[in-house]
């Protein structure tokens, strides 16, 4: 990686950083983590998704997992939570790596791998649910004891700046992907999978390296989700809502890109709260708007915003190089 | 170097290639020909492990690598195109060539001068940073070639790499594939084009049916009855033979 790679990484980071400094007010910073929260499982989305092309529609299968490891350790075996954390996202890994190697290694692909992953997160919604190891219906309640070894704070701002540290760190090992050989083949299964076979790419391990290390980074979303409500139980932890809100931040924001799961998760949740402030009155309008989003990004901007904006960036330098390229798209 | 020991396969009530044997040494530029349809592509798939035999046996370097996955097979320098071009359309030329290169280079800096070094040998160096899925049917075919090429083979298997392309872009290419022969590399190559045939390949193998019917230089071949009858139909080489005496 280059200092170019990193740069831009460092000043949003440490943008982002600041505003705390300048927010105070707690349902801001409220939605601010959320916000980031998703953001993560997001990334971790796309690493499988966007990079490897395999669309999952079950990540709260991870998400959950992630939540309930943490929770369980600290409830039933009093495990600190920061070792609950990095448990948490050991078990998200090895969820993704047993699912992966289930569906990849029968040759599941596009719709049918989607169905698999669904079924999955369903499976264990409904075990979760129906436990009484996982709280049954009732959840889980993480008991409230504010102090940094519990992972718990008494500002918000602390709990802010952690979550953006962590999303940070995996758009670090986002961009490491993209300009690695593991990512190179990666996205070279996702464009062909025959012709990466012929060019030597074992393309099971490949997928199945990127189904564990975005298991475990949506792991990672979860158990902070738990950590900051200290409350989950089977249909949050689980439910499709968060398999959905997971898929759609990186297809707005731009698939297989480093940013776009950050700028996707911050725009559909930025312009759902604008909803509610105009029409809190109307239940479920941030979910209205979030469809029209998505109805905008797939008719007019197919690789999200970023795509949109490298586009419009292509068409305003394109006065100059614009000949040849045109030539060539009349030709195909 | 290569030996294909009486190899089949049968998809369902049709047998595709019926106890085929091949065998290669290394150097030298070697033509599989037939007629459409006569198995040439599935037997090039089962070579580099897409398809697997429905009997028979292959070995490379003394080794039996039959039951292998396709990607242990290019990792052992067996390199293949693609008939109908698999670009990885979203990315550049570049990158592309540069998957083929990171099997022998796990660094990005030195995957991508061995790209660069690929692309400029076989004529596509202008077109680095160009998205694949923009390039000409020739452009595509040459890609095919680099990235095959990228993966440091001993054998290549070329599968109608001139198909589809005109006069010119023929005689542009035969060169490039003389080059490589030139550097060590042995090449196994299905084509149509007959005039390619004859000026590349020292010795061809002919498929018709499924069965090699027959091997040899690639002018005896063509005079070869069975191998008349195989692309004109039965008896067409008598007719050939009582028409040159007429003219004669």
């Amino acid at each position: 990686m280059t200092a170019r790679d990193l740069i831009p990484i460092a000043v949003l980071t440490l943008l982002a950083a600041l505003l705390p400094l300048v927010v105070t007010s707690s349902p801001v910073l409220n939605f601010l983590v959320f916000m980031l929260i998703v953001a993560l499982g997001a990334q971790g989305w796309n690493i499988l998704g966007g990079f490897g092309g395999q669309f999952s529609f079950g990540h709260a299968a991870f998400f959950g997992t992630g939540a309930y490891v943490t929770a369980i350790l600290q409830l039933r075996y009093g495990v600190n939570a920061w070792a609950g954390l990095v448990l948490a996202v050991a078990a998200g890994a090895a969820v993704g790596w047993v699912i992966g190697f289930l569906s990849f290694r029968s040759g599941l692909r596009g719709s049918y791998f989607a169905l698999v992953t669904l079924a999955f997160a369903e499976v264990f919604r409904i075990l979760a649910n129906a436990a009484s190891f996982t709280g049954g219906a009732a959840g889980l309640l993480i008991k409230l004891d504010v102090h940094p070894a519990n992972l718990q704070f008494a500002d918000r701002a602390v709990f802010y700046w952690l979550v953006l540290a962590l999303v940070a760190a995996v758009l670090l090992l986002t961009r490491w992907i993209q300009r690695s050989r593991f990512g190179a083949q990666l996205v070279a299964v996702r464009e062909n999978e025959d012709a990466a076979k012929a060019l030597g790419v074992n393309s099971l391990t490949v997928k199945l390296r990127a189904i564990a290390l975005s298991g475990g980074v949506t792991a990672l979303s979860g158990c902070l989700y738990a950590q900051y409500f200290l409350y989950i139980d089977a249909n949050i932890a689980y439910g499709s809502w968060i398999s959905v809100e997971l898929l759609l931040a990186p297809i707005i924001g731009g698939v297989g890109t480093v940013f776009g799961p950050v700028v996707g998760a911050l725009t559909l949740h930025g312009l759902g709260e604008v909803a509610k402030q105009f029409a809190g009155r109307i239940p479920g309008i941030d979910l209205i708007v979030f469809g029209g989003v998505l109805v905008l990004a797939v008719a007019f901007a197919r690789g999200g915003i970023l795509g949109l904006l490298e586009r419009l960036r292509d068409r305003g330098r394109g006065m100059v190089t614009r000949g040849p390229k045109e030539v060539s798209h009349a030709g195909r | 170097m290569l030996a294909v020991d009486g190899v089949s396969k049968r998809f369902g009530g049709l047998m595709a290639v019926d106890s085929a044997t091949l065998s290669l040494h290394p150097g030298g530029i070697v033509g599989l020909i037939g007629p459409n349809g006569a198995g040439k592509t599935t037997l090039f798939s089962m070579i580099s492990g897409f398809v697997a035999p429905t009997d028979g046996r292959i070995r490379f370097e003394g080794t039996d690598i039959t039951a292998e996955e396709p990607h242990r097979r290019a990792e052992r320098g067996i390199g293949r195109t693609f008939q109908i071009v698999q670009p990885f359309a979203g990315l550049t030329v570049c990158e592309n060539i540069a998957v083929g290169a990171y099997l022998r280079h796990a660094k990005r800096a030195d995957a991508t001068a061995k790209a660069r070094d690929v692309a400029r040998r076989v004529g596509l160096g202008a077109e680095l940073d160009r998205p694949a899925g923009r390039l000409t049917v020739a452009g595509r075919k040459r890609l095919e070639l680099a990235r095959a090429l990228a993966t440091e083979p001993k054998l290549l298997l070329l599968d109608e790499v001139l198909a589809g392309l005109n006069p010119s872009e023929i005689r542009d290419i035969i060169p490039v594939i003389r080059g490589i022969r030139d550097e060590g590399v042995t090449i196994l190559m299905i084509e149509h084009v007959m005039q390619a045939v004859m000026n590349l390949c020292e010795r061809v193998y002919v498929l018709a049916q499924g069965r090699m019917i027959a091997e040899g230089p690639p002018a005896v071949v063509c005079a070869d009855t069975r191998v008349i009858e195989a692309y004109l139909g039965h008896g067409a080489a008598d007719r050939l033979k009582a028409e040159g005496a007429a003219h004669g």
